[in-house]
Order: structure tokens, then C-alpha cells, then sequence
């Protein structure tokens, strides 16, 4: 076994030597695939950051109904924190939103607010912000919230989410439109390059069908030199992605300091490990069943 | 004990190659096929080695009916046979050592057994001295003898030979059958697939002619009628 083994690798290797431009002309391509995929990956990655720090940010304010005492509103913001899909609640009373609305909007001419000191003319604006677990559900939440009698007014920031999350989808439809066409191009090389070997390799192979060997013993070499093409074409990129994005990362934070606040670069230890995992089966992915699909062609002795 | 029942093989192209072939070949007996190019003979190889399948009977090596075996079984079969070609079929880039060792490599004997079992099988064929020369460095006798080892490797207990003097002169022909008779004797059954009358009439073994898909003589029957 461990015999056959090392036989099957040292004749991968062997096949990826005879076919040197061949072999090349593959991992070159499969790295150009696994290049882009990584790069839309970080780019996906990078969106889907923003939308989950988007949810920790963006919450929605609950008004209610002029009349009700803060007994009852507070009732009311019990009911509501109790919901499904409810990450935080914060009851604002009416004196805080008059303190933050004077910070706002008078900054350091506060004497301008003076004449309201004994009338406070957001009395009747209690109200509850809420943070939600999952902002997709953010339209139904509100829904709900508009049809609960002692509901004033619902407020909260669609367009923000909306866009983050159609951006999500173009990139990712992009993404995936493009690697597709590359992962084809890859196959079709990977193809090409394992036919080129099965023909050098044509009467050895008739001589161990002849001797005894299985089809698993015949195919393995072919099989070994598609997974390392395969494995080498993903190390490749993944070497330039690494380099790069860490560069990315300092070139935005280094210049684009003022957008931090809205956008913030995935850390590249975060994003590397599952970017690894993944470009690293695709690339191994690519190789095995490219060759082993292809190694079936030539198999009839 | 090889049992050929019957045997028809047509072709896809409507040439009938075998018609209604008979054919008992006991353990341990040396036979030599005789006949004109397209005669069957080398149909009648391919059917022994399930490279093709009768079109219609039965075929019997060694208790397996060949018809009946599945697939998955083919490879377990092949080794309890050795083969040899005219064109010895050596692997260029290596070495007679590795030639041979190449048999056992691909059916997963440890290097450690092989190691052991190729000088072995290189002595018996008289090549020990050769072990490290490329088949290129080697005359078409000696290649044969290679050929030869790599067959005999895994111990088989049939060895078809088919046309395994054709590019050989008459020294080494004698040579090769010197050999083959050898083998012969520690009790492998040798089957020689041959036009080569003079070889033939040199070895006095059992000889079955064929022509034009058919079996037209077969001198053991012909010894057993006399009897």
C-alpha cells in the first residue's frame, strides 16, 4: 500500500516534469481563477463586515402615541424587548432627547435654549431605540412595530442597509459570473495537460492494465499531478492575496483615516484562515476532478 | 487448466475472427499457436487476456469462468498470467532493474520484497549484470529476456508469449525458447503464439494450427487418434 503509494506520487511529479509548459500553463491559469476568487472573497467579506457593524449601529426609534404616561410607554418597551430578533433596547426619556438635541443642534451657544429651560418642548417624545440581531428582518420588524396601538411614529434608516446589501448581491452575482468562466478555462487546461500525459503515458499504462494493476493504481499518477497543479495554482495567489491585502489594509487606514468610521477593513487574520480553506479545496477540487474525469477517456486499453 | 468452449468472435466490422473454437490446454503443458497473419491467433490471445469478450461460449482459466467474472475482478485475474510481445514493450526511461520491478511496483509489493525477488528473477534470465542498462543498451535478445522477467515477477501460472522471437535472429531465437522451455519446467504453462515453422519443429512441443478463425490441426489430438 504504502509501496503503491509512493509510486503513484513520484510518477505525478515525473508527469508534471515531462509536461513542463503544459503543467505551467495550468497552474497559471487555476492561480488567475484562485487570484480573483480571493479577491472577490475579501471584497465580499469586506461587505458583509460592514453590514453586520451596520446592524450594531443603525437601530430604529419608537415614538408614542401623546397621552400615554411613562408607565405605560415603558409597558410598551417591555413588550417590544421581549420580541423575536431583538438584540438591545434603550428607553430614551423626553429630558435626555432634550440634552442630546441641545448638544446637537445649538452645540456651544447652549444660552439659545435657555427660553425652554422651564418648558421642554420634546415632552411628549419618549422613546424606545431598538437594535435587531438580523438587519434583513429590519422591514417586517418595523411593520410589526407600526401596527402596535400607543404607536406614534417608527423611525429608521433603510436606504444605509439597503444599499450595503445590494451591494452585497452585485458583487457576489460578479464574482461568481467570473470565476465561473475562469474555473471552465482551468478545467478545460487541466484537461488538456492530463490528456498530453495519458498519450506519453499510453503504453505503460496498457502494460499495467496487462500485469494487474487496477484502475485506481493506473489513474492514481494522473490524479496525483492534477492535485498538485491544482494545490500549487491556489498556494500561488494565496501567497499574493496575503501581501497585498495586509498593504490594502494600511494604505486605507493610513489614508482614508475620515472613512473608518463608516467603513473598517476586515482584519486579514480573520479573513486568511476560512480564504486558505477555501481556495486551497477549490484548487484541489479542480485538479482531482479535472483529471479524473479526464484519465476515464484514456483508460480503454 | 485453460478450457475454450465453443468460441465464436465477430467484430464489429462483420470480420467473423473466431468461428466455434475448441480448446483444452492442461496445467503445466507447453503449446505453441501456428497460423497466417489473420488466422485468429491473436484474437484468440486477446480473449485469454479479457481484453475483448466472445461474442458467443465460454472460456474457462483456472476454474474462472472469464464470461461470468466481474469486472472489479479483471485485475486479480490478469496476474495469474504473464505476458509477452514481439516488441518487448519496455519503458525507455528506466532502467532493466526497474523494468521489472515495475510488474510488482503496480500491484503494491513492498520495495522490500522487490528488492529481493528482481536480481533473483535477472539471474534466472541471465541478465544479473545488466540490472542498471537502459532496454536502449541492450540487444533484441536480451530485451526480450527483460520482457521475459517482467512476466514471470508475480509468479504467473500461465505465460502467453505472443510472436516472442519475431524481431529476434535465429541465435536469440534459440535462446528465447531455451528459456521459455526452462520456464516450462519449474511448471508454468507456456502458450507461444508463432508463424515460425522451423522454431516450431525445433522444440517438439504441442503445436495447434489455426486458420481463418478455425482450429485446422492440433497435434496432440492427432497424437492421442494415433494412441
Amino acid at each position: 500500500m504504502i509501496s503503491s503509494f509512493g509510486y503513484s506520487l513520484k510518477q505525478g511529479f515525473k508527469n508534471i516534469g515531462r509536461n513542463m509548459l503544459f503543467s505551467l500553463a495550468s497552474i497559471a491559469t487555476i492561480a488567475a481563477c484562485i487570484f480573483l476568487f480571493c479577491l472577490f472573497y475579501a471584497i465580499v467579506g469586506n461587505v458583509r463586515h460592514s453590514t453586520m457593524a451596520a446592524e450594531t449601529t443603525v437601530g430604529i426609534t419608537v415614538f408614542f402615541d401623546q397621552g400615554l404616561d411613562e408607565t405605560q410607554i415603558q409597558a410598551m418597551g417591555q413588550e417590544i424587548g421581549a420580541r423575536e430578533g431583538v438584540d438591545s433596547i434603550r428607553y430614551i426619556s423626553p429630558e435626555e432627547a432634550w440634552e442630546s438635541f441641545q448638544v446637537e443642534y445649538f452645540g456651544e451657544m447652549k444660552e439659545l435654549a435657555a427660553g425652554f429651560a422651564e418648558d421642554n418642548p420634546l415632552a411628549n417624545s419618549a422613546s424606545y431605540e431598538i437594535f435587531l440581531t438580523d438587519i434583513s428582518r429590519q422591514e417586517s420588524f418595523v411593520a410589526d412595530l407600526n401596527s402596535m396601538k400607543g404607536v406614534r411614529k417608527v423611525n429608521y434608516s433603510h436606504s444605509a442597509v439597503a444599499a450595503l446589501e445590494n451591494l452585497d448581491r452585485i458583487v457576489s452575482l460578479l464574482s461568481a459570473g467570473i470565476i465561473g468562466v475562469l474555473l471552465a478555462v482551468a478545467v478545460f487546461l487541466i484537461s488538456n495537460t492530463i490528456s498530453v500525459a495519458a498519450a506519453f503515458r499510453k503504453q505503460e499504462n496498457q502494460i499495467m492494465r496487462l500485469i494487474g494493476a487496477t484502475n485506481w493504481m493506473i489513474r492514481a499518477p494522473f490524479l496525483v499531478e492534477g492535485i498538485v497543479i491544482g494545490l500549487i495554482g491556489a498556494a500561488l495567489p494565496l501567497a499574493g492575496i496575503f501581501v497585498l491585502y495586509q498593504r490594502a489594509v494600511e494604505y486605507i487606514e493610513e489614508h482614508y483615516a475620515i472613512m473608518t468610521g463608516i467603513f473598517s477593513p476586515m482584519s486579514i487574520d480573520v479573513m486568511f484562515p476560512s480564504m486558505v480553506a477555501v481556495a486551497l479545496s477549490l484548487g484541489v477540487g479542480i485538479g482531482f476532478f479535472a483529471s479524473f474525469f479526464t484519465i476515464r477517456k484514456h483508460l480503454k486499453v | 487448466m485453460i478450457e475454450i468452449i465453443d468460441v465464436s468472435k465477430n467484430y464489429e466490422t462483420g470480420t467473423k475472427a473466431l468461428k466455434n473454437i475448441n480448446l483444452t490446454i492442461k496445467d503445466g503443458e507447453f503449446v505453441f499457436i501456428v497460423g497466417r497473419s489473420g488466422s485468429g491467433k491473436s484474437t484468440l490471445m486477446k480473449l485469454l487476456l479479457k481484453e475483448l469478450e466472445p461474442t458467443s461460449g465460454c472460456i474457462i482459466v483456472n476454474n474462472m469462468d472469464l464470461g461470468r467474472m466481474p469486472r472489479r475482478h479483471v485485475p486479480k485475474y490478469r496476474r495469474t498470467l504473464g505476458v509477452v510481445f514481439q516488441d518487448f514493450r519496455l519503458l525507455k526511461d528506466r532502467s532493466v532493474f526497474e523494468n521489472v520491478a515495475f510488474a510488482q511496483r503496480v500491484i503494491g509489493v513492498p520495495s522490500r520484497r522487490i528488492r529481493e525477488s528482481v536480481p533473483a528473477m535477472l539471474r534466472m534470465v541471465g541478465l544479473s549484470s545488466k540490472y542498471k542498462s537502459n532496454p536502449q543498451q541492450l540487444s533484441g535478445g536480451q530485451q526480450q529476456r527483460v520482457a521475459i522477467a517482467r512476466a514471470l515477477i508475480n509468479r504467473p501460472e500461465v505465460l502467453l508469449a505472443d510472436e516472442p522471437t519475431g524481431n529476434l535472429d535465429s541465435y536469440n531465437t534459440v535462446e528465447i525458447m531455451k528459456l521459455l522451455e526452462k520456464i516450462n519446467r519449474r511448471g508454468t504453462t507456456v502458450i507461444v503464439v508463432t508463424h515460425s515453422h522451423e522454431m516450431v519443429e525445433m522444440m517438439g512441443k504441442r503445436v495447434i494450427t489455426m486458420d481463418k478463425g478455425m482450429i485446422i490441426g492440433d497435434t496432440a489430438a492427432e497424437e492421442e487418434w494415433y494412441d
